[in-house]
């Protein structure tokens, strides 16, 4: 089995990375998982498979991995600081890379409230910021999060991180993302980038920082089906901001649909084209996988490098 | 102070239903400083109980002690000549105090009219917010001075999470977010660098993942 990751091998060869997002089932059967994993294959580097999100009870990441790695597409396991203590995470990924998984994403994870089991408690144990720093201590100083040593085999992750530029408070996110880096960072994936303004004044400060020479920035995208979901997301979701035009442009729309799709495929190639600093693009297609060879093509990035 | 709130007076009403003569024991310390359980609220709760009770054709004797502290043996001892004859004892206290009256009176019913809601302090009158997560182990002088442990939902120590904005906390839109003001006070007193340092993953073994906690202070012990 491999030791490299191959999104790592792409982003450190310089090329712009596509990565995606594959939500398992809220059931035990792989065949949705199988299905769009096969038909994203040829056209994502790797697709992030996502920890039980919005706090609700789905296969696991790396059971739902192990389906993905089996169609022959590199899965990103995100792994959540959410539901497990330091001793559950550590053996949860010692499994996943016995299993030749290479990558990890480290995020806090959506509080269990706004999930279907509400009153479970959170554990919450470390940190996604120590979560990275203990990855990255197991891979380089061989070490467990205790300091005991890992004798042999220790995991070898490609370790990924998450940064939002539309939370509060806005400078800090500078700060925050720079904090990850120093603690292990290799790659990040930021949360789906609606207002591109804000997002060229972050990685503005990004660049003027040096930091996106130290770290892969994928950007986040999600096309969106209708006004009413950009609505929610305007009002609901917190950590995002969707401006108005965005909204109005759906609603106006013959083809919502469509009109979803296209601002997607904009945005990538604006964010290319235009924005520095910027590694490549991370399409959260949320329940809607089957976009994503079409996003990729027409935003010419079809096809996908071959490496390892 | 340690902050309570009176559980609904027919769950109360329902633990004590086959009691005939029952001690509502108040309690002067913090319940009483937060209006839940002190001189005032004991006696408003008995006759509260004598009422409903009569209505029901279900008569209550009900009768009324408020100790200095529950949580202190030397002020329940007092209580030892009261509880004799009654059938149950609701404790006005917080959890310290209903335990300890349960230990002390063996053979007595002891019931809790009160829910044990945090530790913390008033803003204004009548509105008392959660300010400590009784953790073990004090950091508030590496986050100016405010607890993320307790004020941040996830109790983020290298904060915020992605879900803070307009300086509220995802959770809830009344809940500040713990780490914007801790930015905004490490910034104002010019100590951002501080927040760039990784904290370590805490030590829950201080906090009441170690197990129930025993604070000993040898010097002032005294030998029996």
């Amino acid at each position: 089995m491999s030791n490299l990751s191959k999104l790592q091998q792409v982003l450190d060869s310089g090329q712009f990375a596509v990565t995606a997002e594959i939500g398992p089932p809220k059931h035990s059967s792989p065949e949705g998982i199988r299905h769009h994993a096969e038909m994203m294959r040829d056209y994502v580097d790797a697709t992030n498979i996502t920890d039980n999100q919005t706090a609700i009870v789905r296969m696991s990441s790396i059971a739902a991995g192990a389906h993905v790695l089996g169609c022959g597409i590199e899965p990103i396991v995100q792994m959540t600081c959410r539901d497990r203590n330091r001793i559950a995470m550590q053996s949860d990924l010692l499994g996943a890379y016995s299993l030749g998984m290479r990558n990890v994403l480290c995020l806090s994870g959506d509080h269990q409230k706004f999930g279907n089991h509400p009153m479970a408690k959170n554990v919450y144990d470390i940190d996604s910021m120590q979560l990275i720093d203990n990855l990255r201590r197991m891979r380089d100083e061989k070490m467990f999060f205790s300091g005991d040593a890992i004798k042999e085999s220790e995991p070898q992750f490609f370790i990924g991180a998450v940064a939002n530029p539309f939370a509060d408070p806005f400078e800090f996110r500078v700060d925050r993302l720079e904090k990850k880096v120093n603690a292990g960072a290799q790659f990040i994936q930021t949360q789906c980038i609606f207002d591109m303004e804000r997002f060229e004044r972050f990685m503005e400060m990004v660049r003027e920082r040096g930091i996106d020479q130290r770290v892969h920035i994928l950007a986040g995208v999600t096309p969106m089906k209708s006004w009413k979901a950009a609505s929610y997301m305007q009002n609901n979701v917190s950590g995002m901001i969707v401006p108005n035009e965005l909204v109005e442009r759906l609603k106006n729309a013959e083809d919502p649909k469509r009109e979803g799709l296209d601002i997607c495929i904009e945005q990538i190639k604006y964010i290319k084209e235009n924005v520095k600093g910027v590694h490549g693009v991370h399409i959260m297609a949320i329940a809607w996988e089957e976009v994503v060879p079409e996003i990729v093509e027409k935003s010419g990035l079809y096809p996908r490098p071959k490496v390892g | 102070m340690i902050v309570a709130q009176q559980k609904p007076i027919n769950d109360i009403a329902q633990m004590i239903n086959d009691c005939k003569k029952v001690l509502f024991v108040g309690c002067a310390g913090c319940v009483t400083v937060c209006l839940a359980g002190g001189e005032k609220e004991t006696e408003v709760m008995a006759s509260a109980m004598r009422i409903k009770r009569t209505l029901e054709n279900n008569p209550l004797e009900a009768i009324t002690y408020t100790c200095t502290r529950q949580c202190d043996p030397e002020y329940i001892a007092s209580l030892d000549n009261v509880v004799k004859d009654v059938d149950a004892i609701v404790s006005l206290a917080c959890g310290v105090g209903v335990q300890y009256l349960a230990e002390r009176f063996k053979d007595k019913w002891v019931v809790p009219a009160l829910d044990t809601k945090f530790i913390g302090g008033s803003t204004v009158h009548g509105v008392w917010e959660e300010k400590c997560g009784l953790c073990g182990e004090c950091i508030l002088h590496r986050t100016g001075g405010i607890c993320p442990i307790i004020r941040c939902s996830k109790s983020i120590l290298n904060g915020p999470c992605g879900g803070s904005q307009y300086g509220k906390c995802e959770v809830n839109k009344d809940i500040d977010c713990a780490w914007q003001l801790i930015y905004d006070r490490m910034k104002a007193l010019g100590k951002l660098d501080k927040l760039m340092e990784i904290q370590p993953p805490k030590d829950w073994s201080k906090s009441r993942d170690g197990g129930p906690r025993k604070a000993i202070r040898e010097d002032v012990m005294i030998d029996e």
